[in-house]
């Protein structure tokens, strides 16, 4: 009938004796291909991983802080004695230099983020925003260790040389500004942290404009609004799904690790004065993982682990559905 | 009348300078979130360039106090780590990214999406953390092993949710065209489907690599570090960012120089690496 | 406005009346319902398509006649859709057979053309042998030449057949597509309103094409233009609101529609 199908013929006469399926194989397929069966299955095996990993990083961590976790209970958590010599943990210094930290860190990269993000998407023409939406993804993608390194020699020094004292002068009663200025403190992990957060606020605060829809904008326009005035009201559009960029913003200046750990002096206290030395807990890991002597110096680490990831998931899933809810509000209902 | 629109005029003369001066912070903002940029770039470059010579890539780091020596065990040992990452991670991305394009519009569907992009906000201290009582623990040392494992973690979220996309994009009809010729699905999605979208999924794989040649934090106490020439996996592995954080908090003036060039050499490796990808990845047709 | 239509008598008309006239009846539909998640998009379709025959489907858009041709296929299913009732070709249940088995007799070309971007003319041609393994070099060179030639593109791609499939114009593409297709040798082509995105003189080809291949394949063409259906088809089946309204000989269908609703269609009275 066909030329074709006497060139193919024999190939696949000869496949198809070779794939004989057995009866059993054929009456669990029903009409399904065995490729196609077993392919679904494999993928989603492999997604079943991801969901599994997730789970699987609590319970590792769980299980193997249970030393700490028993011995200590909650006071791990509100006292503040950190004393691996006695084996004594309490984490309340730690926790507090950790949030403190970042939330100064945000307190400079928030504005500044959203800033940008406003000048990329509703001022910057285009040829200008995409270079530009580019740097600031570079400088998302300079590993953390070397902006440790240029907080070490770069930023420590002038803190420490210029902006300290300054601050001493112009604010001497300020309970803020006490103390030495030594240049390493919360002051220096602050800036760092500021430096690094500010890409991830702007890049995703940036998405989150652009997808409010255009006619929100000429019907502000229309009424006479400057462009300041339509970037308002888009602002005030996009807050929840900028809330959430913010919040993304704060689970990774929570976890960032070795740039802070490089500047922020690494002593657990409490202390109103940024100039003082702080600890946060992704530090205390890094520094003293490897020293951990006893099994219950080692467990109340991973404790410290495990408190660290319960925050920053928590922090993200509320920040994900925050940005999720925002986009999906436009995309769903374009007004 | 004559009043009310007197005021309309000022009230219209503050409405346009409270809108130049906005606008103008704006873009002034924009100038000094790149100044850090600049700042890390200029110091890198400048300070790094003072000991970058061929010592670098062929020696032996030399023990504390003797001038010279380079970081050729470190070079390598980001590869192999950075391999070894991406030998586990980019399958498991590349496999889920795959499930949840292909057959994930259901309610596991979304919960693995939701779950990988949380697991992207974990501290890759954390990821350390377990991949010490995962691998360390159980073979009682510390290895390049380890490393990997963390990195491959690390990287999984980010290969993932590209794949997705990057499937998402390739037309439903390449799709159809392939199913209607008899080609099984699995086929049709590995070799029409994958194979659309390679260019995209590629630069996520990059991504993930380059951000994982970056890591430190996870490597401290998984591959941990090693003074020596070693390619054995299973024992303790030299990395160029953990070579920068040691050499920078140490109290010797030579190991601070010899950070520089260790963190400009990192850098030129990833650009090297992105762009041997770039080509590698390069494909005959425009897609 | 409400139509009453006693489908059922009028279909044992038709089926009664094939089974006089033509002794091979290669693909058998019974009871055909088609559902997108709750929506019935189909409702109680009856036909049989003869062999080595084209069978236009018309009707107005909406009328269900794409979910149709995707049914016997079953490619309704692979963007969620349910069907219930029976599909038969050469009495075997394509509902009960592995799909990939199905759909390498029934291939299928497309409204919008679609060669694989990443694949070259030949191996676009050849796509359906190659990823189902078959490798052999030298059968594969003679089938890429064959089927280009069955579809009359052989001599506008001669010599640059390592091009890519996505380079050549959008009736070239199409021609592609249909040669694609019969490289896998199907017995029976679907053809998806294969004409629709292209210019009048690609539409003739086309067209001339499907007169061409009848000789081989049976072919069933969804449509929207009624002068084409006229053109190239031996029989008509008219849908409309998932119903299957009337099927018959073009020529009668043409010229005698046997319902009103069919004559209020083809005289342009709607649709």
């Amino acid at each position: 009938m066909n030329e074709n199908a006497e060139l193919t013929k024999e190939y696949f006469e000869k496949r198809n004796k070779r794939t004989k399926t057995s009866a059993f194989i054929k009456k669990l397929l029903g009409n399904n291909n065995l490729g196609d069966f077993i392919f679904e299955r494999l993928t989603l095996l492999f997604a079943m991983l991801v969901f599994l990993l997730v789970l699987f990083m609590a319970w590792e961590m769980y299980s193997h802080s249970i030393l700490s976790i028993k011995k200590f209970g909650f006071h791990f958590l509100v006292t503040s004695v950190w004393d691996p010599f006695n084996e004594v943990f309490g984490a309340l210094p730690i926790i507090y230099g950790t949030i403190v930290s970042s939330l100064l860190g945000l307190l400079i990269a928030v504005p500044l983020g959203i800033a940008v993000a406003v000048f990329l998407s509703e001022i910057a023409p285009g040829w200008l925003e995409k270079p530009l939406s580019f740097l600031t993804e570079l400088l998302a993608g300079v590993p953390s260790v070397i902006y440790g390194l240029w907080g070490i020699f770069v930023l420590v020094p002038w803190l420490r040389d210029n902006v300290e004292p300054l601050l001493q002068n112009t604010f001497p009663n300020s309970p803020l500004f006490q103390g030495a200025p030594y240049g390493f403190g919360m002051l220096a992990a602050a800036v760092i942290l500021s430096i690094m957060v500010l890409p991830i606020i702007s890049s995703i605060s940036r998405d989150i404009l652009k997808s409010v829809p255009n006619t929100q904008r000429e019907a502000a326009y229309a009424l006479g609004a400057t462009k300041w005035e339509v970037t308002k009201i888009v602002l005030g559009n996009a807050k929840s799904g900028l809330l959430g960029a913010i919040m993304l913003g704060l689970g990774r200046a929570i976890g960032e690790t070795m740039a802070v750990t490089m500047v922020i002096g690494n002593r657990p206290q409490i202390s109103a004065s940024l100039l003082d030395p702080s600890y946060t807990m992704a530090s205390v890991l890094a520094n003293e993982f490897t020293e951990a002597t006893s099994d219950l110096y080692l467990n109340a680490l991973i404790e410290l682990a495990l408190v660290l990831f319960v925050i920053t998931i928590l922090i993200n899933i509320l920040a994900r559905l925050l940005v999720w809810s925002t986009e999906r509000k436009w995309k769903s209902n374009p007004a | 009348m004559e009043i009310k629109s007197g005021l309309n005029k000022i009230s219209l003369y503050r409405r346009k300078i409270t809108n130049v001066i906005m606008l103008s912070l704006s873009f002034l903002s924009a100038l000094l979130a790149l100044v850090p940029l600049i700042f890390v770039f200029y110091y890198t470059i400048s300070k790094g360039i003072d000991h970058l010579n061929l010592n670098f890539f062929t020696k032996l780091p030399t023990p504390i106090g003797e001038p010279g020596g380079g970081m050729v065990n470190a070079i390598v040992g980001t590869l192999i780590l950075v391999g070894i990452g991406g030998a586990i991670g980019i399958p498991v991305g590349i496999m889920s990214g795959t499930y949840l394009s292909e057959f994930g519009h259901n309610k596991f569907g979304s919960l693995v999406r939701f779950l990988t992009d949380v697991l992207s906000g974990v501290p890759s201290i954390v990821v350390g953390v377990v991949a010490y009582t995962l691998v360390v623990l159980p073979m009682k040392h510390f290895s390049a092993f380890a490393g990997g494992v963390a990195l491959a973690i690390l990287m999984i979220p980010t290969i993932t949710r590209t794949t997705e996309e990057m499937i998402k994009l390739v037309p439903q009809s390449y799709r159809e065209a392939g199913l209607a010729l008899g080609i099984p699905k699995w086929k049709t999605t590995v070799l029409i489907i994958l194979k659309t979208a390679w260019k995209g999924i590629a630069t996520g794989i990059l991504l993930g690599l380059s951000r994982a040649a970056g890591e430190t934090a996870p490597l401290l106490f998984t591959a941990l570090g090693n003074r020596f020439w070693s390619t054995n996996v299973f024992q303790p592995m030299a990395s160029l960012t953990v070579y920068i954080y040691e050499y920078s908090t140490a109290p010797f003036k030579d190991w601070n120089d010899q950070a520089w060039t260790a963190a400009l050499v990192l850098i030129l490796l990833i650009s090297v690496l992105s762009l041997i990808f770039r080509i590698i990845t390069r494909s005959k047709y425009k897609v | 406005m409400t139509v009453e239509i006693d489908t059922q008598s009028m279909i044992e008309t038709n089926v009664r009346h094939y089974a006089e006239e033509v002794n091979n009846i290669k693909i058998s539909v019974k009871n055909l319902e088609a559902y997108f998640g709750k929506n019935k998009v189909l409702k109680n379709i009856n036909l049989d398509i003869p062999e080595k025959k084209v069978i236009a489907i018309i009707g107005p858009s909406g009328c269900g006649k794409s979910t149709f041709l995707r049914c016997i296929n079953r490619m309704h299913e692979v963007v969620g859709g349910k069907i219930t009732g029976s599909i038969t070709l050469d009495g075997e249940n394509v509902m009960d057979t592995d799909p990939v088995l199905i759909r390498k007799k029934i291939g299928m070309v497309f409204q919008k053309p679609n060669p694989f971007p990443t694949m070259s003319i030949a191996n676009n041609v050849v796509a359906g042998l190659k990823l189902n393994g078959f490798r052999n070099r030298k059968k594969l060179k003679e089938i890429v030449e064959k089927s280009l030639k069955q579809a009359a593109l052989w001599d506008e791609v001669k010599d640059h057949l390592n091009d890519s499939g996505a380079n050549i114009s959008g009736g070239q593409q199409q021609r592609l597509c249909i040669a694609r297709t019969i490289a896998v040798n199907p017995e029976v082509i679907l053809m998806d309103e294969p004409a629709s995105a292209l210019d009048p003189i690609s539409t003739t080809k086309i067209e001339e094409l499907i007169f061409e291949l009848k000789k081989d394949y049976t072919i069933v063409i969804v449509t929207h233009n009624m002068q084409q259906a006229a053109r190239v088809s031996d029989y008509t089946a008219f849908f409309y609101m998932g119903e299957l309204v009337e099927y018959s000989e073009t020529k009668k269908m043409f010229v005698a529609p046997g319902k009103k609703q069919t004559e209020d269609y083809i005289t342009g009275r709607f649709g």
